[in-house]
């Protein structure tokens, strides 16, 4: 809070009356006021008491199994603990899990760079994870060059093959979408119509059918003998999805260029190529980012669906464990899985839905 | 760019004409590749080609028909019963998701500071969750630890639940309800003729006589009167223990009501917030133009606030609808027969025609998907601002 604002805030006192009065200030509102208050006081102990007092917190299946045949009360936080290892890294071979942790470590070294308000040169930090990130992890997690271990995409899972496709998805989709975008705003009626079908044909399908069509077709169209795994194709078809997604939300961004930017950077020669890159370019990515933000967080949900094609991301994983004999233990078990996933992914979802109001509400300030 | 000068002999536009022609070229080079990979591909795996595959009989069930079908039903019978169930799933949905979200996006800008907190959570938890683990929670952790039949959780013993679904009461028209539907649809275009009339005289005298309450009783009354002269024609089928299950009624499978809920819900915390941006939409002088009017808070809201927040609501609204349409799809996880499941997956699967398979998944959803989209446009358009 800056000096400035401070005489505006009211303080906490008359805030927080206001809020008592917000509270009573009608019959109906009391009512709702009442009606919640009793809610909260009716489930929130034992919830309390479920996630926390009861829970079991380490151990393996014995510490939630029924003791003398009746099932035990609480949380099996247990269950998290003894499948971590599957849970993040899935079926790939345990004397290579320092490739995925530097994966992990580069992708949250990109992540925090670009959420910090002192590191300068965004742009270059952006433009290295899509262009150079990529294929790098790729190599490192694949391996057979330099000496790595070849470990095939069958054997990847967990967290590390949802990183990986969210990823992939992200890099692939930005700078297909971009390009789908200027093509979209071509002057050129074949490139444009070209543009305008793969946008429609993409936004009117949804995912499922999409993956379906990509995992039947794809292998059908390659040169006989060529096979290509399930992985690469999920990844084609999340990349095909969001490229559509990206586009639109780019095209929003170069529409609220004003056409005197255009016209500005022509009179000063320079070339339609030069006009985009250096001029419209820097302005609407600027503009587009926290609705680019907004698909990132649609990808990371969506990575989810690739259970539907029999691939083993963190959901599936956990539900991999759910049905492990060992851990058939009653709902408990599951319903902590459950909400430790929910815990996971909210916590990304909603943290990257901050940033992405926060710099909504930059660009509006600035005007 | 798109208004750039453009003489037909300058350099530039045969540049252009260059270039898309090379485009073409390249498009056509690839779509010829992958079309004689594909050729090659179809006669190696020995795959049939064409339609007719849809007159043959499917050969498998489905667990959900609302038209008849059977086994011995040819593939096309069970395109159309699983679009039906894509239909009615996404018809349930957006018909419980449009309530909830309304009321959760009102929360929002409630008086009431622990509605608003409620109401916030709501959209940002269920927001920021994935869709499958919501649909996993209401299907595994939900509805199929429910008790068997005999244990049902029941409501005034017309409504039951239990680990196989939900059963409903089902209402059944007796002799003599083809007059009171009759008698319904007379009723409609009768009041519809006297709001329009109505509406005419208003236009020309200025003058507002309360118009509602005559539009309601000439379009429900004459049914009413209809139902009162047949016997009330109508009885509730209730559903009731019998063997091993309820019997009659409305039974609506387990899978059917976690998708609905699971969607509705999801698409509510969007909704919700299609309605708060829809109200914060209306400046805050008309609201207070209108008090200080002496208007009613009815009245307030009624004539000023919604007819004006409407606008603004209803495009993104229709996409939210479109959205929860194309998440239907995820009831391959489940296993709720939908169009995806029983025909990307089941007819693929038997007949191994992927191109023919894809083609008519993806014209169906396209379809659907269109002409929602159309049907939006043509009501945005008529409840727009005419901009004089």
């Amino acid at each position: 809070m800056t000096a400035a604002e401070t005489p505006l805030q009211p303080g906490i006192g008359a805030r927080a009356s206001r809020l008592l009065h917000g509270c009573i200030s009608s019959p109906g509102n009391i009512a709702m006021t009442l009606a919640l208050v009793l809610l909260a006081a009716y489930a929130l102990p034992p919830l309390l008491e479920w996630t926390i007092v009861q829970g079991h917190w380490s151990g393996g299946p014995d510490a939630c199994a029924p003791i003398d045949g009746k099932q035990r009360a609480g949380a099996c936080w247990a269950f998290v603990g003894s499948r971590w290892t599957q849970l993040v890294y899935g079926p790939y071979p345990e004397s290579e899990h320092w490739r995925v942790d530097t994966v992990f470590a580069m992708v949250l070294a990109a992540g925090i760079a670009l959420l910090s308000r002192r590191v300068k040169s965004k742009g270059l930090i952006g433009l290295l994870l899509i262009l150079v990130a990529p294929p790098v992890a790729g190599v490192l997690l694949a391996g057979g060059v330099l000496g790595l271990p070849e470990v095939p995409v069958s054997r990847w899972g967990g967290l590390m093959l949802t990183v990986t496709l969210a990823g992939a998805a992200l890099a692939g989709s930005l700078p297909l979408g971009l390009a789908v975008a200027l093509c979209r705003r071509s002057s050129m009626p074949v490139i444009r119509v070209l543009a305008i079908g793969y946008i429609e044909f993409l936004r009117g399908v949804p995912l499922v059918p999409l993956l379906f069509l990509v995992m039947s077709i794809l292998p059908l169209l390659l040169p006989p003998g060529a096979d290509l795994p399930l992985l690469p194709r999920a990844i084609v078809a999340f990349i095909l999805f969001n490229s559509a997604g990206m586009a639109e939300v780019f095209r929003g961004g170069l529409q609220a260029i004003p056409k005197g930017q255009f016209e500005a950077a022509r009179s000063l020669g320079l070339s339609g190529a030069m006009t985009m890159a250096l001029v419209i370019l820097p302005q609407a990515i600027a503009i587009v980012t926290p609705g680019l933000l907004n698909v990132a967080i649609a990808i990371v949900k969506e990575t989810t669906v690739i259970l539907i094609i029999g691939l083993i991301d963190f959901l599936n994983q956990i539900q991999a464990g759910l049905a492990d004999p060992k851990w058939l233990l009653g709902d408990q078990v599951r319903d902590s899985a459950y909400l430790f996933a929910g815990l996971v992914y909210w916590a990304v979802c909603f943290g990257l839905s901050r940033v992405s109001a926060r710099l909504e509400l930059k660009r509006e300030r600035r005007g | 760019m798109r208004n750039s000068s453009r003489s037909p002999s300058s350099s530039r536009d045969i540049g252009a004409v260059a270039i898309q022609a090379a485009v073409l070229i390249v498009l056509g080079a690839v779509v010829w590749l992958a079309a004689s990979n594909a050729v090659a591909n179809l006669t190696r795996l020995g795959i049939n080609t064409g339609f007719g595959f849809l007159w043959r009989p499917a050969g498998f069930a489905i667990s959900q028909t609302l038209i008849p079908y059977s086994e011995s039903s040819p593939y096309l019978a069970a395109l159309a019963v699983a679009a039906l169930n894509t239909v009615v799933l996404a018809g349930v949905s957006i018909a419980v998701a449009t309530p909830v979200g309304f009321a959760i996006g009102l929360g929002r800008r409630s008086a009431n500071g622990l509605v608003r907190g409620v109401s916030t959570g709501y959209v940002e938890l269920l927001r920021n969750v994935p869709l499958l683990l919501q649909l996993f929670f209401w299907y595994f952790a939900l509805l199929r630890p429910l008790p068997p039949p005999r244990q049902s959780l029941t409501l005034l013993g017309a409504v039951a639940l239990n680990a196989r679904g939900l059963f409903l009461p089902m209402p059944v028209a007796d002799e003599g309800s083809g007059a009171v539907l009759a008698a319904l649809a007379a009723g409609i275009a009768l009041a519809a003729l006297a709001a329009r009339m109505l509406a005419r005289r208003r236009e020309r005298t200025g003058d507002a006589p309360r118009a509602a309450p005559v539009v309601l009783a000439l379009a429900i009354g004459p049914a009413l009167i209809a139902a009162l002269a047949t016997g009330l024609p109508i009885h509730w089928d209730l559903p009731h223990l019998q063997g091993f299950n309820y019997q009659g009624g409305l039974a609506v499978q387990p899978e059917l009501v976690a998708m609905a809920l699971a969607l509705s819900l999801y698409s509510a915390a969007y909704i919700a917030e299609i309605v708060r941006a829809g109200l914060d939409a209306v400046p805050r002088g008309q609201i207070e133009a209108a008090r200080a009017l002496g208007l009613k808070p009815v009245t307030v809201n009624g004539k000023i606030v919604v007819p004006q927040a409407l606008r603004v609501i209803v495009p993104p609204l229709g996409n939210e609808y479109l959205r929860l349409f194309r998440n239907t799809t995820l009831a391959a996880a489940i296993g709720y027969p939908d169009l995806t499941m029983v025909f990307g997956g089941t007819v693929l699967n038997q007949t191994a025609q992927a191109f023919e398979v894809m083609l008519i998944l993806c014209a169906v959803y396209l379809a659907i998907n269109g002409s929602v989209s159309a049907l939006i446009n043509w009501y945005n358009r008529r409840i727009a601002t005419v901009q004089r």
